[in-house]
């Protein structure tokens, strides 16, 4: 979708400025916050650059750098830890060759450590994109990325 | 063998989630059609004398909230909003209520709006929670299509808007007064408290706060009244209770009881008992800001007024369940780094804080008998220093699980 028409889509009420940063980041094809939207985004609701950059860098749904096109958010508050998230990251650091908070060079995979997701009764659980995969284990874990990797050129 | 008590997910699972229709063949909408019926002070009157307490975590009196919220209203804008920023470890209840019958909570936040007098609504969902976000923004859609929302509700002179804003993954934001801060398009930052909501809330304007799990309450009492209401759960926490329970039992989810349920029934008979079949080690009732309580708790009645009796709390329902074959380290280290990453860097107390005690209880993976005794008394001391001189309740909760399992497993920590 072209930019302005995202933006047409919130009005300059501040109460749509999170709402708003979803939009462009799902947007872009990198899933990040780009310097010239936050620009953007500053002229749209009237406050200062600054403003925007502090509302974008404090919220962990946000990035500032690019990531793949699917980010895995693994869960690694207390009762998914408890359940074995800490294995769950090494998997995928050794299945994907990648560090939480990295992204694959193919620009396919972004692992990153979330806090509680509120999935707790499938502990251990991950959310790629906006799909939740609980009950882990290091087989299925498998599964889901050859899926993800069949799946990259179709549409969401 | 006790059993679940469903009224508020009485229908999940049951009626589509999608459909208005089959939410109103079910008996939906009816309760605010009595509602406006009525004056706004009959909702108010029905709900304090209902005796609900807030679900989200602090159970203040529903009521009083809504009364001091109306009492300032008149004549000015004011705002409903729904706290569905649901982020504390082990809870997931009022997930389960947005995806499984959301057009409960849109009916609620309308009589919660027609009794405080305000005209516009938010209910403000956690980001990822995507599909709860889908779920109720087709039954907000549907409800104005209806006339269940928007101008002149059913003929009563009463209007109401309501709409949905999300947040972007800050626990903090689960906080009524940061929430109200992320709304406004900020950094998640608490404010100072008085002012309250009820006086200046949202955009400085008297506001009605309230839990999903609250909300959904509200139609059953207009319903079905006050002592209909109170003729479950506890004399002071009546009515029932969504309980989140995970961790070491054979059937992890969201159960709804009758409030006062009696500890190792709930995890027995309702979560199929533990992993394990042995006894479980210990238990975390209300999530990382919640307390730890031994197995001698196990004969425990969940209402407010019990846990208090017994220095334990309920949170908002979450129940974890530790078995008997794991280690407490690990868990404790995992909720210190919990708070160290949520801390918003506001207070400085706060920000060093979680971060020290983070590293002190790493230091007690491997050290010895006495030394882990010592770091455990350093962590409990600073974690009362850093709730005694932080603003919200984030700096204040790690004292809670510290203290707590400093009192019934510091030899369990010390040996393990």
């Amino acid at each position: 979708m072209h930019q302005q028409e995202i933006f047409s889509g919130f009005s300059p009420d501040r109460a749509n400025l999170l709402p708003l940063l979803h939009a462009l980041q799902d947007n872009h094809p990198q899933n990040y916050l780009t310097g010239e939207v936050l620009k953007a985004a500053a002229r749209h609701f009237g406050v200062s650059l600054s403003w925007i950059y502090g509302v974008a860098g404090y919220y962990s749904m946000f990035s500032l750098k690019p990531r793949g096109r699917y980010i895995i958010r693994v869960c690694n508050s207390p009762v998914c830890n408890m359940m074995g998230s800490t294995g769950i990251i090494e998997a995928l650091g050794s299945i994907l060759g990648i560090n939480a908070g990295e992204t694959t060079p193919d620009g396919l995979f972004t692992v990153e450590e979330a806090e509680c997701l509120g999935i707790c009764d499938v502990a251990p659980a991950m959310m790629v994109n906006r799909k939740v995969y609980g009950n882990l284990t290091h087989e299925s874990l498998g599964d889901v990325i050859d899926e993800l990797r069949i799946l990259k050129n179709e549409p969401e | 063998m006790i059993r679940e008590k469903r009224i508020l997910l009485r229908n999940s699972g049951i009626i589509d989630p999608w459909s208005i229709k089959e939410y109103i063949d079910s008996g939906g909408y009816s309760a605010l059609a009595k509602a406006l019926d009525g004056t706004p002070g009959n909702v108010v009157e029905e709900v304090i004398s209902s005796g609900l307490r807030g679900r989200g975590g602090a159970g203040f009196p529903t009521g009083v909230k809504k009364q001091a919220a109306a009492g300032r209203s008149a004549g000015t804008t004011s705002y409903v909003v729904c706290n569905a920023d649901e982020g504390e470890p082990g809870t997931f209840k009022d997930r389960v209520l947005m995806e499984s019958n959301p057009h409960l909570l849109v009916e609620g936040m309308i009589i919660a709006a027609f009794g405080i007098g305000a005209e516009k609504g938010y209910i403000y969902i956690r980001g990822e929670y995507r599909d709860s976000i889908e779920r109720v923004q087709n039954a907000i859609d549907q409800s104005y299509e209806k006339g269940y929302l928007g101008r002149d509700i059913l003929g009563s002179g009463f209007s109401f808007d309501l709409e949905i804003k999300y947040g972007a993954g800050s626990y903090l934001c689960g906080e009524e007064l940061t929430l109200l801060e992320s709304l406004e398009g900020k950094r998640g930052y608490p404010r100072i408290k008085p002012p309250f909501p009820a006086e200046r809330g949202l955009w400085g304007k008297p506001t009605l706060i309230n839990n999903v799990e609250t909300l959904a309450n509200l139609p059953f009492i207009i319903e079905h009244g006050s002592s209909w209401f109170r003729s479950s759960g506890t004399e002071r926490t009546p009515g029932t209770k969504i309980f989140s329970i995970s961790g070491d039992v054979k059937r992890p989810g969201s159960y709804e009881v009758e409030s006062g349920v009696i500890l190792n029934d709930l995890i027995n008979d309702i979560a199929g008992g533990t992993r394990n079949g042995h006894p479980w080690k210990a238990v975390l009732l209300g999530g990382a800001a919640g307390t730890f309580v031994p197995y001698s708790f196990s004969d425990l009645s969940l209402c407010y007024e019990r846990l208090k009796e017994r220095g334990a709390t309920l949170g908002s329902g979450a129940v974890i369940v530790v078995g008997s074959d794991r280690k407490l380290i690990p868990l404790m280290q995992s909720i210190l780094r919990f708070f160290m990453h949520e801390s918003c860097g506001k207070c400085v107390p706060c920000r060093i804080g979680t971060e020290y005690i983070h590293g002190k209880s790493l230091q007690m993976t491997g050290a010895g008998f006495d030394t882990r005794i010592i770091l455990l008394e350093e962590i409990v001391n600073h974690a009362r220093e850093m709730a005694k001189s932080s603003l919200c309740p984030l700096g204040q909760s790690p004292i809670l699980s510290l203290e707590t399992l400093q009192r019934h497993f510091s030899e369990t920590l010390a040996r393990e």
